[in-house]
């Protein structure tokens, strides 16, 4: 049988990447001046949702919550081999915590038929671990974390081995269920050309908006709209129109969204400041280091 | 949620597999003490398996006033659905204001899931808990919770806080509290909850577990010889297990260098790795990211040998050497033969 797979992913700032020119003055990091990249588990956790339509059929969405620019990494699942992008974006999901996170992304799943939802395990920004399992909770459905290999799904049952860092379990479990995928589980495809240049078109409908307003500077509002309105159906038609959802399609409560939805707050922000020690310098020559050595065995740090 | 409660008590997830409990609930109970005596609360670990009740004793030693004892058939294997269930239950009926996990991968599978249900905060890898006021625009929060920890790839230190969703909870890694003094004379009570589990919450059939002993002890080792990305090549990180072997030491490496598959991920040092204090501690090629950091710089002594000046191990190093490792470490492993 097929099975149907949303996968949640998000677009970081690649963090492995800070250089000086990336922080502020005050210590705090602009997020501005780093490159904005896949988060590397979830290119993971796409792949084995790709593996399991190569090998069942079924449908592959693809979903994130984030900024306009998030797209980019929607047509990148696009080109890889997903079916379905969405991108949720709307001004009062901002400052969302892994809680009020797992929440809209609950309410954007539970539209979807879906019969296993699959996260990377962390994202590199914030290397909590915490929304595929609060996004499990909230759907109501049962978690396996930390999977590794997939090793069978036969009806409506799946088993899969999890990597519990001091060892390895396997478990088995009724779908629909709530994967997090680690990186050792599988390389990731590159994108087919072909298909890279043809969702190298896949849209977002406000980028549809800004492109038709770029393209004709004289034209109306009321012309616009229905360029634009051509445009989006045009896309529809061949697959490549990114869906574009805001909370209030989703219908979510707002308590639950954006800074009000976050029981976490930011205290302070510290940028990292090191205490001085006292040290000191050794001269990288023979004599420097076998003079180090002989300081360090006659006060017994190495005996 | 529940309200805030600043009577609450101040709780630890003893985690316990196969009726043996793992050094991590010790670990928090040590702070767990401070953060209880500072409040001026009781001390709470919560235990759940089935028949566990003879761990209850250990805990008390370590620092709780009250052991919750959560018992049944059902919960003899960990779940989060099962385990998550019953912590729900019992946050509810008693309160607490404080709830503390290990950042295992059981505690990282559990706790998300109880905070989800519960909808109160967590922060994920906190290393250093404290307990502080707030002031927001018009009001002044006394005695929160102070959960601190490295974000953003470790360029910043974030302090979270959770004013209003309580219990405010938090996961700690693995030795990043250092184990608390065993004090036997405490007074304790033990509390034996009734709880109430069906199969209906044990969603998953654990069909097979492997457990492996770590490929090397970091944690008992009185020197460290860690590599980072400045090593080079998995070839050249053979300078590392070198200079280790000269000196009986155990091999550490940064999270770079295991990723780039020069070294086991056993070997990781760092905030998500091992923490270590050891007595000597030598960074080869190391630059010194606040996550590698966090988890050596309450080492005795530091060594740091990195090409580039500027690097920043060598603002926490006591020992600086500032060259290519290609040449230092053979030196070093000649001084070492020479001396020993």
């Amino acid at each position: 049988m097929a099975y149907n797979c949303v996968v949640a992913i998000k677009q970081v700032p690649d963090t492995k990447r800070i250089t000086g020119e990336a922080m502020n003055d005050d210590g705090t990091v602009n997020r501005g001046a780093l490159p904005a990249i896949f988060n590397p588990e979830d290119l993971n956790a796409l792949e084995m949702a790709l593996m399991i339509k190569d090998k069942f059929g079924g449908k592959v969405t693809v979903m994130t919550m984030g900024l306009p620019a998030a797209s980019a990494i929607l047509r990148e699942s696009l080109y890889r081999g997903a079916d379905d992008a969405i991108l949720i974006t709307d001004r009062r999901c901002a400052a969302s915590d892994t809680l009020a996170t797992s929440y809209i992304l609950s309410c954007a799943i539970k539209k979807l038929d879906y019969d296993i939802v699959l996260c990377g395990r962390q994202a590199i920004d914030g290397d909590t671990a915490q929304v595929g399992p609060q996004l499990a909770e909230k759907l109501g459905i049962p978690q396996i974390t930390y999977v590794e290999e997939l090793i069978s799904l036969e009806k409506k049952t799946i088993s899969a081995r999890r990597n519990i860092g001091n060892g390895w379990q396997e478990v088995k479990c009724k779908l629909p269920v709530l994967l997090t995928v680690i990186d050792e589980a599988n390389d990731p495809r590159v994108s087919v050309a072909k298909k890279l240049m043809k969702c190298k078109k896949a849209r977002t409908p406000v980028e549809i908006q800004m492109q038709m307003k770029q393209d004709n500077p004289g034209a109306s509002d009321d012309e616009l709209k229905q360029l634009a309105g051509a445009k989006v159906k045009q896309l529809e038609e061949k697959g490549l129109l990114i869906k574009q959802w805001d909370l209030d399609y989703l219908k979510a409560d707002l308590q639950w969204c954006g800074r009000d939805g976050s029981p976490t707050k930011v205290h302070r922000i510290q940028s990292v400041v090191l205490t001085a020690r006292e040290s000191k310098t050794i001269e990288p020559s023979e004599q420097g280091i076998a003079d180090m050595v002989h300081e360090l065995i006659s006060d017994k740090t190495i005996s | 949620m529940i309200s805030v409660n600043p009577k609450g008590e101040v709780w630890v997830f003893a985690e316990q597999h196969e009726g043996k409990l793992e050094d991590i609930g010790l670990e928090l109970l040590g702070r767990a003490r401070i953060l209880g005596d500072k409040l001026g609360v009781k001390v709470g670990a919560v235990l759940i398996g089935d028949e566990v009740k003879s761990l209850a004793e250990k805990l008390c030693h370590y620092g709780a006033d009250k052991v919750y004892v959560l018992e049944h058939p059902l919960l003899e294997h960990y779940q989060a659905n099962s385990y998550g269930k019953v912590i729900d239950d019992l946050v509810h009926k008693y309160q607490p204001q404080i709830m503390i996990y290990g950042a295992t991968a059981c505690g990282r599978d559990l706790a998300p899931r109880v905070a989800s249900a519960i909808k109160a905060g967590l922060t994920a890898d906190c290393t250093d808990l404290q307990i502080g006021d707030h002031e927001s625009k018009d009001k002044m929060y006394k005695n929160l919770l102070l959960q601190i920890r490295p974000a953003f790839g470790g360029n910043i230190i974030a302090t979270i806080i959770n004013y209003d969703r309580w219990p405010q909870m938090a996961t700690v890694r693995e030795g990043v509290m250092p184990m608390p003094e065993l004090i036997t004379a405490r007074k304790h009570e033990i509390v034996a909850e009734k709880v109430h589990v069906t199969h209906d919450d044990l969603p998953l059939e654990i069909l097979n577990e492997h457990k492996r002993e770590k490929k090397v002890n970091l944690k008992a080792s009185r020197i460290v010889v860690s590599g980072g990305a400045g090593v080079g090549s998995k070839e050249n990180f053979r300078l590392v297990w070198d200079l280790a072997n000269a000196l009986g030491a155990a091999p550490g490496a940064t999270r770079a260098a295991v990723d780039l598959g020069f070294i086991d991920r056993d070997h990781q040092v760092g905030q998500t790795g091992t923490t270590v204090r050891p007595s000597l501690y030598i960074a080869i090629g190391i630059s010194g990211a606040i996550q590698h950091q966090a988890g050596m710089s309450d080492s005795q002594k530091i060594i740091a040998i990195n090409n580039d000046p500027q690097a920043p191990i060598f603002d926490i190093a006591h020992y600086k050497i500032v060259g290519d490792l290609n040449e230092i470490v053979p030196k070093m492993i000649k001084a070492i033969k020479a001396r020993v």
